[in-house]
């Protein structure tokens, strides 16, 4: 089945990061959001697990904040693309919050690296002080 | 029954020795933590000695989900019951070990079958181990 995806329209949806139950949110979402673009079953996995990292990262380190999931492109190239934005204290060491076994949370600091594994695309942006981005993607093609 | 009536609750189910609950909806942080409560209570009232976790339903496992079945297998096994995860999906396995994550402690078996198989033989195994040790202690006060 090719749900909307054949029609070759965009969508876009922002779910704000604030309880446990938004993270649940976010993974509903981009489950929908990967059907659309006709992912397979193990992409669309690995992708929901990300966002559910990174969301959780979102309301245990940055404090909340909130999530766009977007869905671009057409007919023979269609994207999901997540972006995660928070206000937090931001992050001084990316190099380091991206090691595995790294966290200041009380976590597995699994989250960012593990996060960044799973996706085809991964961009962080972080000021001290000010906030972090999160931008990840994955996508289809079809001939 | 009242569990029926709560929707944030995941129903535990006793069979003989064994408890059995299945997670079929997206976990929601609150639920495992309730359900972490409700089945050490379980386990200690019942005298439960495996629990079966089937996560078949299961699209997403990722690492707070991960943590809490190894927490919840910690404290079943402290409590004196095995746990077995049954039924992953394949594509959560390969998403589970990409992430970095391999649940040490934690055993799984492919169906509910099997997991009981499991726990049954382990046990009759520490029964046996506790045979001998209490064989080794006679010898030694002998």
């Amino acid at each position: 089945m090719r749900p909307e995806g054949e029609r070759g329209d965009n969508s876009a949806e922002t779910i704000p990061i604030r309880t446990g139950a938004d993270v649940s949110r976010v993974r509903r979402s981009v489950a929908t959001a990967m059907a659309i673009i006709g992912a397979s079953r193990i992409e669309t996995t690995r992708m929901v697990t990300a966002a559910s990292e990174l969301a959780r990262n979102t309301l245990d380190y940055g404090g909340g904040g909130e999530v766009l999931i977007a869905v671009v492109g057409r007919m023979t190239r269609r994207k999901v693309e997540i972006t995660f934005t928070d206000q937090g204290p931001g992050i001084s060491d990316i190099d380091q919050a991206l090691k595995d076994g790294h966290s200041t949370g009380g976590g597995l600091g699994l989250g960012l690296g593990g996060a960044k594994r799973l996706c085809k695309e991964f961009e962080i942006r972080s000021v001290p002080g000010e906030g972090t981005v999160v931008k990840v993607a994955s996508w289809t093609e079809r001939p | 029954m009242t569990h029926f009536l709560e929707p944030n609750r995941i129903p535990i189910f006793q069979i003989g020795d064994f408890l059995l609950l299945t997670i079929q909806v997206d976990l929601e942080d609150r639920m495992i933590m309730t359900l972490k409560d409700d089945l050490a209570e379980r386990i200690a009232r019942t005298h439960a000695k495996g629990v079966l976790i089937d996560i078949s339903a299961l699209d997403v496992v990722d690492s707070f989900i991960g943590r809490m079945l190894a927490n919840i297998s910690a404290i079943a096994r402290i409590l004196d019951a095995a746990t077995v995860i049954v039924g992953m999906r394949p594509a959560v396995a390969i998403t589970l070990v990409e992430l970095g994550m391999s649940l040490q402690g934690v055993r799984t078996a492919l169906d509910v079958d099997r997991g009981m198989e499991l726990i049954r033989r382990s046990a009759d195994r520490d029964f046996a181990d506790r045979d001998l040790s209490e064989e080794a202690e006679r010898l030694h006060e002998a």
